[in-house]
């Protein structure tokens, strides 16, 4: 079994991360688009009432007031669902924030799949890959609650922009307090030798069931949380690929332009070995029960596990 | 300063604008010629900011949301020693720091963010003023937008934030030629009545004419006396403005003159 410390979503993590930050910080700002409640930065806004702008629903705007805000010299964090924090004000992200390298922190709140009775609409699934494709852009994907909170804290460290994912569902804990974190470094929790699972964000934890599973089948996986989409942890990943000669990529996201593809950009280049990728495949998603989303979308456990052994038999 | 020196300012900004623009061979003359009068007339009766200090938390702000016209701001942060004079005859060259557009990453003192994307400084100058109230510093916040420009939505969200922020240190100006790429405002996508549009977002509209330095200055004037709302300056215009056979072509908007034609213009403007 996989060791865990209950449940909770990595947003309450951002949350208290950002009320962290504003306790240390008195620059620390936080903007929200009428979805304050949801993306829990109501909290920080409670305690620090005069650092809170609320913008309404205004994404763009929220975005260049971010801007402004970050030229007078202040370290504002604009949050609310990662559909309309990154896709709505792309452009605005592209050539306001990020051609001026302002030091402005994004939030994207109710990622992935696991968003559910939603729909399409509100999941975002694409994030990843047109936040990471900006320069000066990091792109930080936490995979629980605990580490989306040291992520929170340690992206104010990071001096330019920065997009930090998070989701809404409750999910298990398994890392610790003391479990190492530092932006762009890959942290691996399991040794393995047969093949390397590279996962990122709540993938993370169903890439740890899938090796245990596969341990079971006498098959050795090793297991590698790159929480750092950008800039990625090459020699981690690389480390991964000559250890195991085979590496299965794991992410709630499209498998276009997203993680996997990232993790494929390092091997292609550095060291090829055969590659399977889990992930959202080239479609829409669905309302639903976030369970049965992942089962559906093909993004549990037994997905992982299925591509670890398919890529077996390309080793 | 007095009127007479601002006009000689105006000239010389224009003909180094003329000159910038023949030597790079692209670029907008129209929208450049137009907002002269309005920027030389902001930088020197009213902005706080120091070339030797460019980072000074008490600075005045000034973002130019239409990032096309910047031959005219190169050419006054060059009068003010942001760069040296000769640097203007690079614009748009390969290794200079005087990009098509605004580029906040090249250094150049005065230049606070990057623009050029037409729709978003008004958003970034609400944010610079929503900042400088919190520090509770008297800065001044300046941003400058094309009236095609107010075709973009994301102006209007901006509008809006302002006038319920009640941003009294956010002065917008409007350079009001009346002309775009594709023809007149008004064909393209009618913006009238501007004056009733920015009052109903709560905002403090004034309407001037843009070349006439009295009424630029009363205007600003006006614009620091008014509490509890923004100002716009809604500044009637003539895009290219001192140069005969460009002024109110809209053909001029982007296309940039010959040798032969910038003799011409040059000649005019003495």
């Amino acid at each position: 079994m996989v060791e865990t410390f209950g449940k909770k979503a990595t947003r309450h993590g951002f949350s208290d991360g950002l009320i962290a930050l504003g306790e240390k910080n008195p620059k620390v700002v936080a903007i929200g688009a009428d979805t304050a409640c949801s993306v829990l930065i109501n909290k920080f806004a409670q305690k620090f009432p005069e650092r809170f702008i609320q913008v309404g629903v205004a994404e763009t705007n929220m975005i260049g007031i971010a801007a402004g805000l970050a030229v007078d010299g202040w370290i504002p964090y604009a949050v609310t669902y990662s559909m309309f924090a990154t896709g709505r004000p792309w452009e605005n992200i592209r050539n306001t924030v990020c051609y001026s390298n302002l030091n402005v922190k994004i939030g994207g709140s109710h990622s992935g799949i696991t968003v559910g009775y939603d729909g399409a609409t509100h999941q975002a699934l694409e994030d990843i890959a047109i936040m990471r494709c900006i320069p000066r852009m990091t792109v930080v994907v936490p995979s629980d609650m605990v580490e989306a909170k040291k992520a929170t804290i340690a992206s104010a460290d990071i001096a330019g922009p920065l997009f930090i994912r998070f989701g809404r569902e409750s999910e298990p804990i398994f890392n610790k307090e003391d479990t190492p974190f530092k932006i762009g470094k890959a942290v691996t929790l399991r040794e393995g030798k047969d093949v390397a699972i590279l996962a990122c964000g709540s993938m993370v934890y169903e890439s740890l069931v899938a090796a245990e599973n596969l341990e079971k089948k006498g098959i050795s996986a090793k297991v590698v949380n790159v929480h750092t989409i950008k800039p990625i942890d090459a020699d981690a990943i690389v480390k991964s690929a000559k250890e195991c000669g085979a590496v299965v990529t794991a992410e709630e996201h499209q498998i276009l332009g997203g993680f996997g593809s990232a993790v494929a950009e390092v091997l292609v280049k550095n060291h090829p070995v055969p590659v399977e990728m889990v992930g959202v495949r080239d479609t829409f998603g669905e309302s639903g029960n976030p369970s049965e989303l992942l089962k559906h979308f093909h993004l549990k456990d037994a997905d992982i596990l299925n591509a670890c052994e398919k890529v077996l038999k390309r080793k | 300063m007095e009127i007479h020196e601002l006009e000689q300012i105006s000239l010389r900004i224009r003909k180094n604008i003329i000159e910038m623009l023949c030597q790079a061979g692209s670029g907008h003359p129209g929208g450049s010629l137009s907002s002269v009068d309005l920027l030389v007339s902001l930088y020197y009766t009213q902005m706080n900011f120091d070339p030797k200090n460019p980072k000074d938390p008490k600075r005045d702000y000034f973002v130019l949301s239409k990032g096309h016209g910047c031959p005219t701001l190169y050419s006054i942060l060059a009068e003010y020693g942001c760069m040296h004079e000769k640097e203007l005859c690079t614009l748009r060259q390969y290794g200079s720091k005087l990009q098509g557009h605004p580029g906040m990453d090249k250094g150049i003192p005065g230049i606070e963010v990057s623009t050029g994307s037409l729709g978003f400084g008004l958003s970034v100058a609400v944010g610079m003023a929503i900042g400088s109230k919190m520090a509770k510093r008297p800065n001044r916040v300046y941003a400058l937008m094309g009236d095609g420009e107010l075709q973009e939505g994301s102006i209007w969200e901006a509008v809006m934030s302002a006038g319920h922020f009640k941003l009294d240190n956010l002065c917008g100006m409007v350079d009001w030629n009346q002309l775009q790429i594709d023809g007149k405002v008004e064909d393209v996508m009618g913006i009238d009545p501007l004056v009733d549009k920015f009052r109903s977002f709560r905002w403090e509209p004034i309407e001037i004419d843009g070349h006439d330095f009295k009424q630029i200055i009363d205007a600003f004037k006006k614009a620091k006396a008014t509490k509890g709302k923004p100002t716009v300056i809604l500044a009637h215009t003539t895009k290219g403005k001192g140069v005969s056979y460009m002024e109110n072509v809209c053909d001029w908007h982007g296309k940039t003159p010959s040798q032969e034609q910038a003799d011409k213009a040059l000649n005019e403007l003495k």
